[in-house]
Formats: C-alpha cells, structure tokens, sequence
C-alpha cells in the first residue's frame, strides 16, 4: 500500500502523525512528510486510520 | 426533550433559561444532563443562530465533515459582519484572524504559524507543561481545600502555556481573560463586543512593536524575524500580527481551561470513569480523546455562507443562507460512535470532529491534547479524593461560543461541615 500526501493541501494539524507516527511525520514548515514510500503491513490499519483523520483531505490511499 | 423542530425559529415560545435581562439561549447551546445539545432529530434543521439569525445547523457526523471540507461552497470570509458595511472596515477586523477568512488569505496565515504547532514541538513542550500544572497543584495544596478549579488551576495552565508560547506577559492574564470572555459572550450588544476586539488589538499591536524591537525567542519574535519584513509578498502586516497573535491568545486558553473544567466535572459525577482514568494512564490519550468527543465544548462550527445552492439530503440550502455544524450533535452521531451519549474512556478513540474539520480544525489541538493528557491525571493523582463542594448542579455558562461553568467548587481531605460549604447562591443556568 501506498500513500499520496499532497503539500498543497495539507494544513499541518498533525493528526497522521498521531495515527501513524512510523508513516508519517512534519516536515520543517509543519507540513506532511512521508517516512515510507511503501507502508508496511503492521502499519497499514494505524495508516488508513491517519487518511481517514487529516481534516484537509491532503492523503489519499493508492492500491 | 427535543424542543426544537425544523421549522422553529421563534425563541419567545422557547424556555432557554435565559438569565434576567438577557435573551433565551437558542436551541445550538442548551446542553442536558449529558451535555447532548438540545436539538431536534433532523439532519439539517432551520433554527435561530447565536445573534437571534436563522441558520441550517447540520447535526450529523458525515454532513458535517462535508460542509467544514468545503471551504468553496461554504465561505467564512463572505459571511456579513453585522452592522459592518465598509470593506475597508471589514479587511481590518479581520485582518490575521485566519478564522474568519478564505484562502489565499487563510492559507497564507496558516502557513506562517504551522511549524510552531507541530506534534514534535509540542513534545518538546510537555516537561514545561508538566511543570506547570504542578506548580499549581502545589499551590491548589497549599492553599487547602476547597479551591474554586475555575480560578485555581482550569484556565492558569492553559493561559500561562500560551503565554510562554505566544510571548505575552503573565501579568496581563487578567485582562486578556476578561476581554476574551466578553468577546465569546454572544448575548452582549455588538458594539460593546467590538470596541472590546479593538482594544484587544490595540494591545496585540503594541506587544508587534515591542516584539518588532526586540524578538526574543517565543512565536511573536519569531513570527517576525521569518515573515515581518514586508520583503515578501506572503509577509504578515502589524494589523495581521495582531490580529493572528489574538486569535492564538484566546482559541489558546478559553478552549482548554473549559475542557479542564468540565471534564473534571463529569468525571466527578462518573466515578466509574474516573476510575477508569486513574487505574490506566496507559490510555489517557483515549481517555482525553473521549473527553473531547463527549464534552465538545466549542458548540458550533462558526457560521459559514452558501456560495451557491447546496443540497444536503432532502434540503436545499439557497445561495447566501449562514450554516452552521453543531459539533457535540455530530460527535454523538452512531455513525461515528456507538452509544455516543454515554462517556466511555474505554472506547477506542473516534474520528470526533471536536477541534473542526476541514482548512479551519483547530491549529492548537497537539497543545490542547498535551495540556489535558498531562493535567488530569496529576489532578487525580495528587487529589486521589477530589470531590465536588457543590449542592447543587454548576452555574453553566451558556451565552458564550465556548460551554463551560463559571466556578466549580472542588475539595479533598476529610469532610467537615465548613469544608463542604459551596457557594449556593450562585445561579443556576436552568
């Protein structure tokens, strides 16, 4: 599984980072960085659960 | 126990429990017993807005998210200001308060203060959190019970973290407090909110140029140093520095120290839960997760307008109407949560829309969740038989944009007469 994080989008509120934080972190302006190109399987139900939080709509699943 | 329906919009045959002098509360911020709102059971009702307006006021969990994630359809920024009718005016009242505003405006701000609230940053906030709610736990003790936690501890931590943060003296707690209550307060003359919002900025914009000479190391001098020299286009103004550095100050403490509170409140009232809370630090994010959920102390989505005609289920909202999302209504909403009015620190936590949803959730809420994740556990812990020294139920608070109480007598140690002695006379919301 894969995960598209859209910059333009995001809005910084962290909540994917709380969810999921060995997927996903902030990056120097706040925003979403991806510490994984290909989420692992024990990390893929606390991932959907980060898609499913961020309030901005910046991630989508891909597969 | 409804007492709204779709079609109301008259309060006058409404019992809102309205103090003397004021009007009824409308129906967005009766709560009951279980803190649920007093609202009908349609998705989407026509019902009386904070000022006496009509409003749509969605109250389900997934037309809710679709209307704060529509920040096109739904605009904060081409809301009317009441009595408001120069644009010139309007850009300075809103000028940095990003709450009250559309992108590329909001965007802009945004992005100026993201970093600050980062989960990384806030982690590194949490031993000086821990340090403050400690220094007022001492000072609660030394004291003796009882103690007022609306005065003691509830709004101290919240309002000395955000000033440390902001880079605001301490020593002005009591005015800032004061102004901010007064602007929340919903039932009060317009004229008497905004010329309170203006002194509130004059103040803002004199702590800018103070900052402006000398930064110094919180979020003000920072702010200024990266984004005030005007050099660049997305540079912030002294008008949008104050106006940001005040939305900062009071979304900062008022939101928090009423989720303090409250959630003391009813976790004195639910023994059970409070149990729950103290035999499992393990699951106090949890725990405050469903604090959050259940209490949702911000009533309402701040009223967004119609752009064009939108269609929610079997309403058509016409183009310029104001909509609002009542949050505790969608928080207890079963497609988001079973059995969602019941307080259950043992549930998994939900995707509750307590701090928002969309381009306007709540900057703050790492710094909220850390300040209770850290607060009520050493409140219980240090006071292990905190009780209430009330006979009677609180004095909610219920003409502001925030629910809360306005004292809430607490006291621990052997039970003497003396010691149990509320203050009775307070008045009783309803």
């Amino acid at each position: 599984m894969r995960i598209r994080a859209d910059h333009d989008v995001c809005i910084g509120a962290g909540n994917c980072v709380l969810s999921a934080p060995a997927v996903f972190d902030q990056d120097d302006d706040g925003l979403v960085e991806l510490l994984v190109d290909e989420v692992p399987d024990d990390e893929r139900e606390a991932a959907e659960v980060a898609v499913r939080r961020c309030p901005s709509g910046a991630l989508t699943l891909e597969d | 126990m409804s007492t709204s329906t779709a079609s109301t919009t008259d309060s006058s045959s409404e019992t809102g429990g309205a103090a003397p002098g004021r009007r009824p509360t409308p129906p967005l911020f009766r709560r009951g017993e279980d803190f649920a709102p007093q609202l009908g059971d349609a998705a989407v009702e026509r019902i009386q807005g904070p000022f006496g307006e009509p409003v749509w006021a969605i109250t389900t969990w997934a037309d809710g998210r679709a209307v704060l994630s529509d920040a096109e359809r739904f605009s904060r920024e081409q809301l009317d200001l009441q009595g408001v009718d120069s644009p010139e005016e309007r850009r300075r009242i809103r000028a940095g308060n990003m709450l009250t505003l559309d992108p590329p405006d909001h965007t802009r701000l945004r992005r100026a203060v993201t970093a600050e609230f980062t989960v990384k940053r806030i982690r590194n906030l949490r031993p000086r959190i821990e340090q403050i709610v400690d220094d007022h736990l001492d000072r609660m003790e030394a004291h003796g019970s009882p103690v007022d936690l609306t005065d003691a501890f509830a709004p101290a931590i919240p309002s000395l973290v955000i000033c440390e943060l902001l880079g605001v003296p301490y020593a002005d707690r009591h005015d800032f407090q004061s102004r901010a209550a007064t602007i929340i307060d919903f039932t009060l003359p317009m004229e008497t909110r905004r010329q309170v919002s203006l002194e509130m900025r004059t103040y803002m914009r004199e702590l800018v140029q103070q900052h402006r000479r000398d930064p110094g190391d919180d979020l003000l001098g920072r702010l200024i140093t990266r984004r005030g020299s005007g050099d660049d286009p997305d540079d912030l103004d002294d008008d949008e520095l104050a106006g940001l550095g005040n939305l900062l100050l009071i979304a900062g403490h008022e939101t928090t120290s009423n989720m303090l509170a409250l959630g003391t409140l009813v976790l004195l009232r639910q023994p059970d839960q409070r149990r729950l809370l103290v035999e499992h630090p393990e699951n106090v994010d949890a725990a405050v997760e469903e604090l959050l959920r259940y209490l949702s102390v911000v009533h309402m989505a701040l009223p967004r307008v119609a752009t064009t005609d939108v269609t929610i289920g079997d309403v058509t909202i016409p183009r310029g109407d104001a909509v609002v999302v009542s949050l505790p209504a969608a928080n207890r909403d079963p497609e988001l949560v079973e059995h969602g009015r019941d307080l259950d620190l043992g549930r998994a936590p939900t995707n509750h829309m307590a701090f928002g949803h969309g381009i306007h959730h709540c900057l703050g809420a790492p710094l909220a969740r850390a300040e209770m994740q850290i607060a009520f556990p050493r409140l219980f812990a240090r006071f292990p038989d905190l009780r209430l020294a009330l006979d009677d139920d609180p004095d909610f608070r219920t003409e502001t944009f925030i629910y809360g109480v306005r004292s809430l007598p607490v006291a621990w140690g052997p039970i003497d007469a003396a010691d149990e002695t509320a203050d009775t006379t307070a008045e009783v919301a309803r």
